[in-house]
């Protein structure tokens, strides 16, 4: 069990984590940043049906299950981009012709929904011990009415947000993977965003370097 | 000789192009394939337009709908976007419930509008907590040829500003509506979103407007949905390779740059429309 408080005047919000928590998935994680937290569960590589057979790799499915209610087209365009993200991280043709399964349990959104699954998503994955070329993590940035950035929003600054972008940050070059945007912003905020996400991406970064490092010396 | 290579090995055939600057259907790694746009194809709907990017062809048909308002929002009125994929268009597409392109597609649609507020949703409204109009947006994929999207804003900015609704006012002695259909009003557009996909190809050569076949083998795809004001409604990657900033400014600089080519295009077609009535 891992848990890493961020500092004061930090520019995200408390965040932790605890892997393998769940005993019947091939890997587990649960990711919090602050009261925002998602539950992941991996499995694979498994048997794949033969019409989402892929012959030179393996096919990766992405679930994500809202807490109240049925999926709807919101959560489709989510599974998308973690699915897709995750897709480029994976080394899935290292296991062609199986399946990748990553269920994403919402067990709270206080806002950076997207960002905590991305984060939980990759925790997952490493737990299950899948091969990777890289890792990634995601930030959320809201730009309020005065033009301020603000990391990591909760959900009252996402509703009071003129602007709100979610990326994915890479961890070989800290180049974004992913973006989702909504509102209207102009070019500059979109790279000032981009620079702080990058900025706070070293951080989480840091804390998967931790957390791995203490699992495993418990271990060895 | 080159269709069997073309079909043994695709990647190795559009690298074998894109080496020397060009594109298997001859266009340069910048050009966009021709763009024409037809409004008013749909006589039924209150508003319409058919546009084709090449072989991709979309038309977005609009009608307009009386409710009540929602007690949250009492003095806005409905936009409700939807993006069907058939499999008419393509054979990747199965009969059956949304897949979950379309389903995405629909939800870029829908934050798009958001974003960029192409209408103001308080001029749908025609009594406050009474009356307000839903605008369906119904748009429909007819041959899938890749940059979806692209195609999906163009034909929706079109058919919003052909669309014409009818003046409703309330009777205050009856409490009841009245539609006056001989005095139609054209919607009031605020923002005139357009948006401009990209592919990566082996993480490094952008190319844009990719046809399906392009798309299927990139390694990312980028759209961009900029307005008049050069300010940026939506800035959406599914994943994929990752690329720097420095590239994604330059995906940005394109983009402004097809939103003049696009904002004349629908000026022009509108403006021929109204010279032939």
């Amino acid at each position: 069990f891992v848990e890493e408080r961020s500092g004061v005047g930090s520019v995200l919000r408390e965040y932790g984590s605890e892997q393998n928590l769940l005993s019947k998935p091939d890997g587990s994680a649960s990711f919090i940043q602050g009261d925002t937290s998602v539950l992941a569960g991996v499995y694979g590589p498994a048997e794949v049906k033969v019409s989402k057979e892929i012959y030179d790799r393996a096919t990766l499915e992405v679930v994500i299950q809202p807490k109240v209610g049925m999926a709807s087209v919101r959560e489709r365009a989510r599974e998308q981009c973690v699915r897709e993200t995750c897709e480029a991280a994976l080394l899935s043709t290292l296991h062609p012709r199986s399946s990748f399964t990553l269920v994403l349990q919402e067990v709270h959104d206080d806002g950076s929904l997207l960002s905590c699954c991305l984060n939980a998503a990759c925790m997952a994955l490493m737990d299950a011990g899948l091969p990777m070329g890289r890792l990634f993590c995601g930030v959320t940035c809201a730009i309020d009415a005065e033009s301020q950035i603000i990391t990591d929003p909760t959900a009252q600054q996402e509703k009071e947000s003129r602007a709100l972008m979610t990326f994915a940050i890479d961890s070989k070059d800290c180049s974004v993977m992913m973006s989702l945007t909504k509102g209207s912003f102009s070019v500059k905020e979109l790279q000032q965003c981009i620079a702080v996400s990058q900025k706070a991406s070293e951080r989480i970064f840091q804390f998967y370097r931790d957390s791995v490092q203490r699992r495993y010396s418990k271990i060895l | 000789m080159a269709a069997g290579f073309k079909t043994a090995e695709p990647l190795e055939y559009h690298r074998s192009f894109l080496k020397e600057n060009c594109r298997p259907d001859g266009r340069e790694l910048g050009e966009f394939r021709p763009t024409t746009l037809n409004t008013g194809s749909i006589n039924t709907a209150d508003g319409s337009a058919l546009v084709r990017i090449g072989n991709t062809t979309v038309i977005c048909g609009i009608k307009g709908e009386l409710a009540a308002p929602s007690t949250d929002a009492p003095d806005k009125g409905y936009i409700v976007p939807n993006v069907d994929l058939p499999p008419l268009c393509s054979s990747r597409f199965r009969p059956g419930p949304p897949g979950e392109q379309a389903q995405a597609a629909s939800q870029f649609i829908a934050d798009v509008i958001d974003g960029s507020q192409i209408i103001k949703k308080e001029d749908l409204c025609i009594e406050k907590s009474k009356l307000c109009w839903v605008l369906y947006c119904d748009i429909m994929c007819l041959d899938y040829d890749g940059n979806l999207l692209d195609a999906c804003v163009v034909t929706l900015l079109a058919a919003l500003r052909n669309t014409q609704l009818p003046t409703v006012t309330i009777n205050k002695e009856t409490d009841l509506a009245e539609v006056d259909i001989q005095h139609k009003r054209h919607l009031q557009i605020n923002k005139h979103p357009v948006a401009s996909s990209f592919a990566v190809f082996d993480d490094t050569v952008i190319i844009v407007d990719p046809t399906a076949e392009e798309e299927s083998l990139a390694t990312a795809i980028i759209t961009a949905v900029t307005d008049e004001d050069e300010q940026l409604c939506a800035f959406h990657k599914p994943g994929g390779s990752s690329l720097s900033a420095e590239k994604l400014q330059d995906c940005i600089t394109r983009a402004v740059a097809r939103h003049r080519e696009i904002g004349r295009l629908i000026d022009k077609v509108i403006e021929s429309t109204k010279a032939s009535k």
